[in-house]
């Protein structure tokens, strides 16, 4: 084994993003179970989670730590999955069992399965369990059925502006949730929409590019698959505010399972459901939920914890399944 | 005793000449022009993430039922400004009627998965 491989050294840095293809292979690899990639300097170093702790009190200093979970589709109750609320509470359960507590959630929408309120409900009753002190939600296509989301902003909406859209910041790194699922036209995708566009370009023109941004929002903003709707019609003007950055983070949810691009600076990134898994792009008729052996269902559903280490360059996501 | 009797008989002299009108009615349908009686309701299925038939084709007056049998909800809504016609949520077994009272066509989708689309063209 040469030295460079056993110092997980950058060979070649085609895209000038401080990762080489073996590298970010290797650490995707580990994704499902649990590994702690963190760039420092051009450098890919990584850790598996149960050694985060060793990474050392002069790096741990300035992190922020928080989850994302997403599709929860409180009051789904077929095949797929008869029991939603408890594989919800597998994953609080998950969550709680980290490391490092989460300073807070994001919920990347499809919190219920109707729009309904005892579904709402439920799922409030179930996060008050988990470590992490807030959550932040984004509303998915199954939460605005019924009245074009007023519940849901009543409810989620404080600190949102406009159509619930937000922002915030976290030990200097720059969150922005949007809503991609509102006024979708015939045969379309997420549409983000004019106001709402408007609104984040001025929110980030004046930040400093070498702030670190999370771009949070349920329907993915990179185009998956449109043939199934996975995809967002105006996500290249909102991603194009952002081109200056040195950090983005976009974190989706609505597609049921984990993947990732990278392009450049900007790392796109989709979670499990907590509720039930959908096919891989083209692998079925439809993207209706997949039923799975009830032993292995489990493995197919999870979390997604995200680190920022200050004055790292990218921030560290590690999926973890419920089983 | 006179006006009820009156009464009575117009009653049952109007009621006669209806019944005989419609009996009359029945018997003149059309043997022999090669066009149908035009049906009076029509279904779409919901299942997969799409309508089938993906193209309905129906008389005016006819009432269409959209019933969903996937195993995820769907909405039926028109794509015109005005939204001619919008169902609630339908969850699994659930259905939706719309009668389409205007000669037309009327393309539709599902605002929850707004790839799936169909049409009712009312003739």
């Amino acid at each position: 084994m040469s030295d460079a491989k056993k110092k997980d050294e950058l060979l070649v840095d085609h895209n000038k993003d401080g990762v080489d293809r073996r590298g970010f292979l290797k650490c995707m690899a580990w994704a499902g179970t649990g590994a702690f990639c963190v760039m420092s300097g051009g450098v890919l170093k990584s850790y598996s989670l149960s050694r985060v702790s060793e990474i050392g009190a002069a790096d741990a200093a300035g992190e922020l730590s928080f989850v994302q979970i997403s599709d929860s589709h409180m009051g789904f109750n077929k095949p797929a999955n008869t029991d939603v609320a408890g594989t919800l509470k597998a994953a609080i359960d998950k969550i709680n069992a980290l490391p490092v507590a989460p300073e807070f959630m994001l919920h990347t929408g499809d919190v219920s399965h109707l729009s309904k309120p005892e579904e709402f409900d439920a799922v409030e009753q179930i996060l008050k369990s988990s470590a992490a002190k807030e959550v932040f939600y984004v509303p998915g296509e199954h939460d605005v059925l019924n009245d074009d989301g007023k519940d849901f902003l009543e409810r989620y909406g404080k600190g949102s502006v406009g159509g619930g859209w937000r922002s915030f910041d976290k030990k200097g790194v720059h969150f922005i949730g949007l809503v991609n699922v509102m006024n979708l036209k015939a045969g379309g995708l997420g549409t983000i929409g004019k106001e709402q566009l408007e609104w984040m370009e001025k929110d980030v023109k004046h930040l400093k590019s070498s702030t670190p941004i999370v771009v949070f929002a349920h329907i993915p903003l990179w185009s998956v698959y449109p043939e199934w709707g996975w995809g967002t019609e105006d996500s290249a003007q909102a991603l194009g505010y952002l081109k200056k950055f040195g950090s983005v983070t976009v974190l989706n949810g609505h597609i049921h399972q984990v993947m990732q691009k990278v392009e450049g600076n900007v790392t796109f990134h989709t979670a499990a459901s907590t509720a039930f898994p959908q096919p891989s792009p083209g692998k079925a008729d439809s993207p209706g939920p997949m039923k799975v052996p009830a032993d292995q269902l489990r493995s197919v559903l999870g979390i997604t914890d995200v680190s920022s280490v200050r004055g790292r360059h990218a921030l560290a996501v590690i999926d973890s399944t419920l089983a | 005793m006179l006006k009820k009797t009156l009464r009575f008989t117009g009653w049952t002299i109007a009621f006669l000449t209806a019944f005989s009108m419609l009996a009359v009615g029945r018997v003149s349908l059309p043997a022999a022009t090669a066009k149908p009686q035009p049906a009076q309701t029509a279904e779409v299925k919901i299942d997969n993430f799409s309508f089938g038939p993906e193209t309905l084709t129906i008389a005016v007056g006819t009432t269409v039922t959209w019933t969903n049998r996937d195993d995820i909800p769907h909405t039926v809504v028109a794509s015109d400004a005005a939204k001619t016609f919008k169902s609630k949520v339908l969850d699994t077994d659930e259905k939706f009627s719309f009668t389409f009272a205007k000669a037309g066509t009327y393309p539709y989708f599902c605002s929850v998965h707004p790839k799936m689309t169909g049409k009712v063209v009312v003739q």
